[in-house]
């Protein structure tokens, strides 16, 4: 082609000036471990969840089958979770954490009045596993476990499934049918369900029922007592039997009066509970201070909120004649209480003993290879015993006894388990780097205080065992799921896209709608990686 | 209506660029998989450039509403340079590059020309750096003004002469320091009361439409862009682009720099329609003008052991002139408490 005097190139596009050769860091897209996830004992993912809820109507379903892959139990859940993930949460630092556990519960409630199901995910494996003990970790064990393809029966030694979630929470708080309606929809799934079968010797049992593998998880029911010297009339109770009666239908003689002592979460329910009860003056005697009670706050408050008094610092000396007869005590330096040798006196019908609980760990007297410490039986990481093929989690394994720790046991004991079968180790998948706060740019997150959930006023509470805390309505259900900051995982803002001063990144669109970025124009200038409101793009040095 | 923050309760509503969960219709173009990309990759400003940044916004934005009908005249400058180095282009639109001081007349000669083939429906929009504006160009500027041409005139204000090295111009801020500013003495960076504020200038001028924006906010911008498109006649639109070469900051800091100017008050964000200021963005979360300053070498004299707190405390003066003048903070919301309320400017969903 003849050029113009001078002229010796073609004429173009500056596409052809590759400037990513001036870059020394590239951007690159990350996922990071956002801190509810890293928080849940049940190894939720919760960010990812409430991705898809944020979607609303069209999004709940899609989050609740997500939710459901590590926990069976979202409306329980919801109830009943002391949530440590909202504790974590980045937005708390922002303004208040946001909700989880009022979403969490909006999704099982929804789940639960649309009827949605759970699906198996393997083929039928061919194994058998008996779990014993219907309680949270049980169950979730149980319903991992099947939808891992293999057989699962459980053996409860009681009368009705659910284990704590239904002896130890009182209806207030988790009402049955709540509970009911997930328990079956774990049965649906072909798990065997044999009431009243208390197991003896696990491995006795393992043998004659033709299983594979076990998973134990009996719970922590027996009522630690404390010897309190009390007359003869005096009614003394524990706690643990208190509340398994009241659900098998017994409606304990308490009187006007009553004392709890113990200062955990159970204390103040059975403080509660006797309230509703018909009891005109229930007395939580603790003998710390309320910065020390293990219970928590809000419970307390909201026990406070129904009329029950607290007696703090405090020990029960003895009990005669209607009367308690209380001693100061003080706390010492290190904060253990010491007796002052002052007493009072507090009348009191009936005394409840709420001290901790411990397990009955007899189904393994004699089993080989079981080691026991502290009334607790040891595990490995992969949850199993000293015995090959019996796993075990709960409360009756050293932990934090909550629900959801159990539920998180149960899941993770399944896994291995599966593994286990199958003879190829369960490999858990690692733990990406955590999305802190400071790798947010919060600038762009929208001014939202949280939305509260309703509470029941404190005359309905005193008089009957309706729920105290109520869900969240759709749009407040919504507006909570959408305060999520989605900490360190990108939720397709565009911002990338859009900031590049290079049109260096390019928009995959959806699904996923996620962002590739361009090395042949990326100069790594580093923009997109400071305005990702969720801190999911990182600079990473280029080799030389 | 502000630009701010129009949707509720979508994690980011309207702050960033897209979002999934909004309409695409109150996304922005440049969330769009199919913006014209009016200045493609491949050009050579350098790392962070806020003026490749905001060209793309503006001419993005103004190709979409004129159904890609549209001719640019540019000045030289920045600009020009790093999008053309022969005989690579990245324009991606019919564009004149014009002396450093015509522009704007350029501009005017296309839209006559225009006019006279009955090419009404294509659009013209005249553009240059602050230097090629309110300095060099001024008088033609002027000129287009008075005479009310059908051109959007866009100046991309980098607060200097970057393309030759960091020179004073009309539009460089008190105490910034440049390469023909005095080095050292008592009062570094440029000198306090001198300057000009064009767009004020602009509106004295009595043309239609008067706006001004930042790369900081996109959905802002476009909708600037739009609106000074649906107007016929003169108008005039100013965009603060940060300049991470000439300010010594950090590539990486562009827009947060870009917002930061406007949390402090020291670029009010506003829009002036037949020569009346209808609209300002107001501040979402108040910033000492420190935290912008602090960023840039060019301010780095005011602070350390020899720093100038009283040049600072100044400076401070003009951003809390600027925020009394334009209104810049809610009533209801004490300055010392620092944050404004967002909610008076959303509407519910």
């Amino acid at each position: 082609m003849k050029k113009p005097y001078a002229i010796t190139l073609d004429v173009g596009s500056s596409l052809a000036n590759h400037t990513g050769s001036w870059r020394d860091e590239r951007a690159v897209y990350v996922d990071r471990m956002p801190p509810c996830n890293d928080a849940c004992p049940a190894g939720e993912n919760v960010q990812a969840w409430l991705y898809e809820a944020e979607e609303g109507d069209g999004g709940y379903e899609r989050a609740w089958r997500k939710l459901v892959k590590e926990n069976p139990f979202p409306a329980v859940m919801g109830r009943v979770c002391y949530h440590p993930c909202e504790g974590a949460c980045n937005r708390g630092q922002l303004d208040e954490a946001v909700g989880i556990h009022a979403v969490e519960r909006f999704l099982g409630d929804e789940a639960i009045r649309r009827g949605w199901r759970f699906e198996r995910e393997a083929e039928p494996s061919g194994k058998r596993v008996l779990v014993v003990g219907a309680g949270p970790s049980g169950l979730s064990a149980a319903y991992h476990l099947a939808r891992l393809g293999h057989a699962v029966t459980i053996h409860e030694a009681g009368p009705m499934a659910g284990g704590m979630m239904r002896f130890g929470i009182p209806r207030y708080r988790l009402p049955r049918e709540v509970l009911e309606a997930e328990v079956e929809r774990i049965l649906d799934l072909g798990v065997e369900l044999v009431l009243n079968r208390k197991v003896e010797r696990i491995d006795a049992e393992m043998r004659e029922g033709g299983f594979d593998a076990a998973f134990l998880a009996v719970g922590a029911h027996i009522g630690r007592r404390a010897y309190v010297p009390a007359g003869e009339a005096e009614r003394i109770i524990d706690a643990v039997s208190l509340l398994e009666g009241l659900e098998e239908g017994e409606r304990p003689l308490l009187g006007r009066r009553v004392a709890v002592y113990g200062g955990g979460n159970t204390a103040i329910d059975v403080a509660r509970t006797a309230r509703r009860l018909g009891a005109r003056d229930a007395v939580v005697v603790y003998r710390r201070t309320r910065e020390r009670m293990p219970a928590h706050d809000f419970e307390v408050a909201e026990a406070e909120e129904e009329g029950v008094m607290m007696r703090w610092l405090s020990t029960v000396r003895h009990f005669d004649g209607g009367k308690l007869e209380l001693e100061r005590m003080e706390l010492d330096e290190e904060g253990f209480p010491q007796s002052t040798g002052e007493t009072e006196e507090l009348e009191a019908d009936s005394l409840v003993l709420a001290l901790g609980q411990e397990a009955d760990l007899s189904l393994l007297e004699g089993v080989e290879g079981i080691e026991v410490a502290d009334g607790v039986v040891q595990v490995g990481p992969d949850m199993m015993t000293g015995h090959p093929g019996v796993f075990a989690g709960g409360d009756m394994v050293p932990a934090e006894r909550t629900v959801t720790v159990g539920v998180g046991h149960g899941k993770l004991a399944a896994r291995n388990i599966d593994g286990w079968l199958r003879g190829a180790a369960y490999q858990h998948p690692p733990r990406p780097e955590l999305a802190g706060f400071e790798t947010l740019n919060t600038w762009y997150y929208s001014d939202a205080p949280r939305a509260h959930q309703p509470a029941l006023e404190a005359a309905r509470r005193t008089t009957g065992f309706e729920e105290v805390v109520g869900g969240l309505d759709p749009a407040n259900a919504l507006f909570e799921a959408r305060r999520c900051l989605s900490c360190g995982n990108c939720f397709s803002c565009d911002n990338c896209y859009g900031v590049c001063p290079d049109n260096a990144v390019i928009k995959l669109g959806a699904p996923g709608e996620r962002y590739e970025i361009d090395y042949d124009y990326c100069k790594g200038c580093g923009i997109c990686v400071e305005e990702c409101p969720c801190g999911a793009i990182e600079m990473v040095p280029e080799q030389t | 209506m502000s630009g701010h923050q129009r949707v509720r309760f979508y994690q980011v509503g309207s702050h960033v660029v897209g979002n999934r969960l909004l309409d695409p219709g109150q996304r922005t173009v440049q969330a769009r998989t199919d913006r014209s990309n009016a200045i493609t990759s491949g050009h050579r400003a350098c790392r962070g450039c806020g003026e490749a940044l905001g060209a793309r916004y503006v001419l993005d934005a103004a190709m979409r509403a004129s159904g890609g009908q549209l001719v640019a005249a540019n000045a030289t400058g920045c600009l020009e340079v790093f999008s053309t180095p022969f005989p690579e282009s990245s324009w991606q639109l019919p564009w004149i590059h014009s002396l450093f001081g015509n522009a704007p007349a350029v501009a005017s000669g296309v839209a006559a020309a225009l006019r006279a083939k009955g090419r009404e429906d294509v659009r013209v929009i005249g553009q240059g750096g602050d230097g090629g504006t309110v300095d060099i160009g001024f008088g033609c500027l002027s000129g287009m003004f008075e005479r009310g041409d059908d051109v959007l005139y866009v100046c991309y204000d980098n607060e200097a002469y970057m393309n030759t090295g960091v020179q004073r111009s009309g539009a460089t801020p008190p105490a910034a320091r440049t390469a023909n500013t005095k080095p050292i003495g008592k009062h570094p960076g440029n000198a306090f009361g001198q300057g000009k504020d064009m767009p004020r200038i602009a509106l004295a001028h009595g043309v239609p439409y008067v706006a001004t924006a930042t790369v900081a906010d996109p959905h802002d911008l476009e909708r600037k862009v739009e609106a000074a498109m649906e107007v016929r006649g003169a108008r005039y639109l100013h965009v603060f682009v940060p300049c991470p070469l000439g300010w010594g900051s950090e590539a990486k800091d562009t827009i947060k720099l870009a917002r930061l100017v406007v949390e402090t008050g020291l670029f009010p964000v506003f829009e002036a329609v037949d020569g009346e200021v209808r609209e300002v963005t107001k501040i979402r979360h108040r910033a000492p003008v420190e935290e912008y300053l602090k960023l840039q070498r060019r301010y780095a004299h005011l602070f350390g052991p020899d720093g100038h707190p009283e040049i600072v405390a100044r400076i401070q003066a003009i951003a809390d002139r600027n925020i009394e003048r334009y209104g810049l903070l809610d009533g209801d919301v004490s300055s010392s408490h620092g944050y404004a309320e967002e909610s008076r400017h959303e509407e519910g969903e």
